[in-house]
């Protein structure tokens, strides 16, 4: 077996540029964006998976990258924060959270909306929550499901009310 | 009182009021809900939080904590720590480079900001479990805090006190609490309670809580010569480095504090604490510049909370409800390297009439993290007891909850026996009341029920005083109609850089977008603490000062101009507004800036301000008032509490922003519901250590706890604050605990008077 310390080669695709790291075996996904590569967008917040301040996309996929070794996501598609916005400008999500207030300090807003994009498309693939009905077919965007679906997140500014505000103006102009 | 304060308090009487803030009634800029400016850096991941900024050959520490609460180190083995791979050294008090001592944070100093006076890693002295004794510094972050965990200690332990029970017996009396006497009595509150036939006596509780801010403290430090640039989550930019200033024995110039963006700080990030001083003591070790991030668990470790309380509120009423007594006394912690008293009982100084009124504290002394300040201190947990009371009593008397607290709205404060600033108490509660739907509210517990769920409404007063401190700030404008404000003041994200944008474009008459708010940096002018809601007016004060100061200097230089249109006017004559200054009799006569730049040929104009001291909070009692709505959902067979309704009115004064604004209250009301039923800090009272030192287990309220919390504001403008604003930060928090314990027995028929309000309480 490797020395736990040991460098492995690892390429991360993180907003569409190719990251070659060298990499010990116990470096978080999260340390990797922020430490090494310098995407210092993703935050931590309790480095226990406990909080969703560090949620980045891994192939379209919300995930707490404090809680996933780097060397686990070679070769995948990462989006951070940093990715969301195009050449046409933000992303639906990050306008709805300026327009709506969705944040104060903006330290959890990085991982709300990163959350906020990959639980929009969960919900679009017809994955279910612990408040969906059991025979639900279609699910309706309620606010009870937005905010069961986005409760791991924490904001301890509170911002909660401007963040589903947000959500649902966003998925809106997302089904547009 | 002191006789000084005594004396103050007489003279300032007779100091004439400032002049009304003319922009208290203006709207056109300031009082619009205009989007956050720094909104579009926050959702795109490019704000720069402390741990944020890349420094050139950046290496990273970590600490290592106490066992125990009490004791001296043995012996300390860090020679497994020193092989580690990558670390760079190690220190303890064994090898430390010796600090001065921390200088205590004291609102009267200034500038002193050390949380605790426990000079870690200076002594071999602990204090409390959790106590950093030791920083490791490495090449990496994982190299570092792995090796911090193979450093072995030893102690000497010593009996610690650690039960807040049991050295009640021995609490003191503080001299003070917050520069106000300790102990208020007018008239024989006892006797009257004895005789009186409506009355409540209870003893009510709440725990520890912590702060929780998302962003975990962080410290970045680097030097270059005896040159020190600090990169610190603070809420104190200036108190940080002055206090490093001294420990470090640097002349102030030479120290540097930076915190252009702080992940939310509740006063947690309000005063200095340990790591701050160890991350710069690593960084001149190392000859590198040193990060030093804590863990989750290292902040419940080192950064102290709210301590604990045990209050006794005992009301008095005639049979119209009218007071005859009221009684608020109770205990707080302290620790062994700090001094801070909350004050619980300030509500109760403030908000109701009463023929007769006694109130004092106690304080007793742990072996724990020093307490601190906490969103509203005092405030919040003095108006769960005293609003829990208020609600007893009206079940005493049979009458409404509201109603009672209407029948009690003093005509001057009640202990300071001054005028009120502005007060506008019954109309926030009547704005309430109506915008809930209290009148339909059945008056008997246990009325009101769906299906497993029993439904209760409550309601509970919001306080919280005003204040202001002395600030400074400056205000240049560019010959390119451009301005720039600039003050050392600090963003944990309540809108200050916004609302001052917004206050400077209207003092200038210049539109948003030409305006640029500096902060978050001590080379700018001094500004205070972010703390005690003071920050907005105090910096509005010193922005509106240096506008005054450089619109005067303008119209001198036109005097001396007969070409300038404005030649021979005064102050008073003109106004800023379509970008420079215009006469007001005549709106269309007057000068841009830019043209006054140009007749000058200046590149640019400048002028700073420094304000006084508050004489106005001295001379009136200043405060804000509100009124907490809440319909909470009791189950009945697993005792869970759901709220679902919430509806906070509050007279604030003006407000500056109603979008920013709305978020602060909802804010605060949310972290009242986590007082009221989740947060806990659990303390073993065996061995001094907090067990739930993580965000799995001490639990905040998540998205789906908080219902869509409504928020509703007067909007009337106090004469006597700069724009007629009051700081707003605290208020939200207070009042809830109480509304939603008052609920609950409306739902229950249950009174529950200790925090909080968990399942187990309630079967
Ligand atoms: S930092 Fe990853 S969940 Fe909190
Ligand atoms: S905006 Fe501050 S923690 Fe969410």
């Amino acid at each position: 077996m490797d020395s736990p310390l040991a460098a492995h080669s690892v390429t991360l695709h993180v907003n569409g540029r190719e990251h070659k790291l060298q990499l010990e075996a116990r470096v978080s996904l999260l340390d990797a964006l922020r430490e090494h590569i310098g995407l210092t967008g993703t935050k931590k917040g309790c480095n226990q998976g406990a909080c969703g301040a560090c949620t980045v996309l891994v192939n379209g996929e919300r995930i707490n990258s404090c809680f996933a070794l780097a060397v686990q996501y070679d070769g995948m598609k990462i989006t951070t924060i940093e990715g969301l916005a195009d050449a046409n400008g933000l992303h639906p999500l990050q306008q709805a959270f300026v327009k709506h207030d969705g944040f104060q300090c903006g330290y959890c807003t990085p991982g709300q909306i990163c959350s906020a994009a990959a639980m929009i498309e969960e919900f679009r693939g017809g994955a279910p929550s612990a408040v969906t009905e059991l025979e639900a077919k279609d699910i309706e965007f309620s606010d009870l499901e937005i905010q069961e679906r986005m409760s791991g997140n924490l904001c301890r500014c509170g911002a909660y009310v401007g963040i589903n505000e947000a959500i649902r103006d966003a998925f809106e102009v997302l089904s547009r | 009182m002191s006789i000084f304060s005594k004396v103050t308090q007489a003279v300032v009487q007779f100091v004439p009021d400032r002049d009304r803030d003319q922009l208290s009634e203006e709207h056109r800029i300031v009082g619009k809900p205009i989007d956050r400016l720094d909104g579009p850096q926050k959702v795109t991941g490019a704000a720069s939080f402390t741990a944020d900024f890349p420094l050139e050959a950046l290496v990273y520490a970590s600490l290592a904590f106490s066992t125990v609460a009490k004791g001296k180190i043995r012996k300390i083995d860090a020679s497994e720590a020193e092989k580690s791979s990558g670390v760079l050294s190690v220190i303890t008090h064994k090898n430390a480079p010796k600090m001065k001592d921390p200088p205590l944070f004291s609102p009267s100093s200034g500038t002193d900001a050390a949380a605790s006076t426990a000079n870690v890693v200076n002594t071999d002295e602990i204090y409390w479990n959790g106590q950093a004794i030791a920083v490791v510094i490495a090449d990496t972050l994982d190299g570092a805090e792995h090796a911090a965990s193979l450093i072995k200690i030893e102690y000497d332990e010593e009996p610690a006190a650690l039960s807040f029970e049991a050295a009640k017996s021995q609490a003191e009396t503080p001299k003070n609490i917050m520069g106000e006497d300790t102990e208020v009595e007018r008239g024989d509150t006892e006797k009257v309670l004895a005789q009186a036939k409506y009355k409540v006596d209870h003893v009510y509780s709440t725990p520890r809580f912590n702060h929780n801010a998302i962003e975990l403290h962080a410290t970045t430090a680097a030097w270059n010569g005896d040159q020190l640039t600090v990169y610190d989550t603070s809420q104190f930019v200036r108190g940080v480095a002055d206090s490093l200033a001294k420990m470090f024995s640097l002349k102030k110039e030479n120290v540097r504090v930076l915190a252009p963006f702080v992940g939310g700080g509740f006063g947690g990030k309000g005063s200095m604490w340990g790591h701050v001083q160890l991350c710069v003591l690593a960084a001149k070790v190392v000859g590198k510049p040193v990060k030093l991030v804590l863990t989750r668990e290292g902040v419940f470790r080192t950064v102290g909370g709210r301590t604990p309380s045990e209050q006794r509120v005992a009301l008095a009423a005639d049979e119209t409800g009218k007071l005859t007594a009221l009684i608020h006394t109770g205990t707080t912690a302290s620790s062994f390297a700090n001094d801070f008293a909350e004050q619980f009982s300030f509500p109760a100084r403030h908000l109701y009439a009463t023929e007769s009124l006694y109130l004092t504290q106690k304080l007793v002394r742990l072996n724990t993290t020093p307490n601190t300040f906490m969103r509203a201190p005092g405030e919040s947990i003095g108006t769960f007891a005293l609003e829990s009371a208020m609600d007893e009593l009206a079940y005493e008397l049979g009458i409404d909850p509201v109603e009672l607290r209407l029948r009690n709205d003093p005509d001057q404060d009640p202990a300071k026996h001054t005028e009120f600033s502005s007060r506008h108490f019954k109309e926030a509660y009547r704005l309430g009341a109506e915008k809930f739907g209290w009148q339909n509210r059945p008056a008997q517990p246990r009325s009101m029920r769906d299906g497993k769920w029993l439904v209760g409404q409550g309601v509970g007063t919001a306080f919280y005083p005003a204040y202001r401190f002395p600030a400074a700030a400056r205000v240049r404008l560019n010959a390119d109609g451009t301005a720039v404000i600039q003050s050392s003041a600090q963003e944990m994200g309540m809108g200050t850089a916004t609302v001052q944008t917004q206050h400077a474009a209207e003092r200038l008459g210049l539109p948003l977008e030409k305006i640029r708010f500096e902060y978050g940096d001590t080379n700018l002018p001094q500004a205070p603490v972010a703390g005690g809601s003071n920050q907005t007016v105090s910096i509005a004060l010193a922005v509106q000062q240096a506008c005054e100061k450089l619109h005067r200097e303008l119209l001198k230089s036109a005097k001396q101009d007969q070409n300038s249109p404005l030649s021979g006017s005064h102050f008073d004559e003109v106004r800023a507004c379509d970008g420079g200054l215009f006469r007001r009799d005549k709106p269309e006569t007057g000068e841009t800036y830019v043209e006054i730049l140009s007749r000058l040929k200046q590149d640019f104009v400048e002028a700073e301000s420094e304000t006084g001291p508050p004489l106005e909070t001295m001379k009136y009692s200043m405060g804000s008032y509100g009124a907490q709505f809440c319909e909470i959902r009791v189950n009945e067979q697993t005792g869970e509490t759901r709220v679902s309704r919430w509806v906070g009115s509050f007279d604030t004064g003006r407000i500056l922003n109603p979008k920013t604004a709305v978020s602060q209250f909802r804010g605060g009301i949310i972290m009242g519901i986590g007082m009221a039923l989740t947060e806990e800090t659990f303390f073993d009272e065996r061995t001094g250590r907090i067990v739930n030192p993580s965000l799995a287990e001490y639990h905040l309220p998540v998205n789906a706890d908080i219902p869509k919390i409504e928020a509703y504001f007067l909007d009337i403008p106090d004469p006597h604050t700069p724009l007629g604003a009051h700081g707003i930060g605290e208020i939200g928090i207070t009042g809830c605990a109480a509304a939603v314990a008052n609920a609950i027995y409306h739902a229950t028929g249950k009174r529950i008077r200790e925090l909080p309000i968990t399942l187990d309480k309630l079967l």
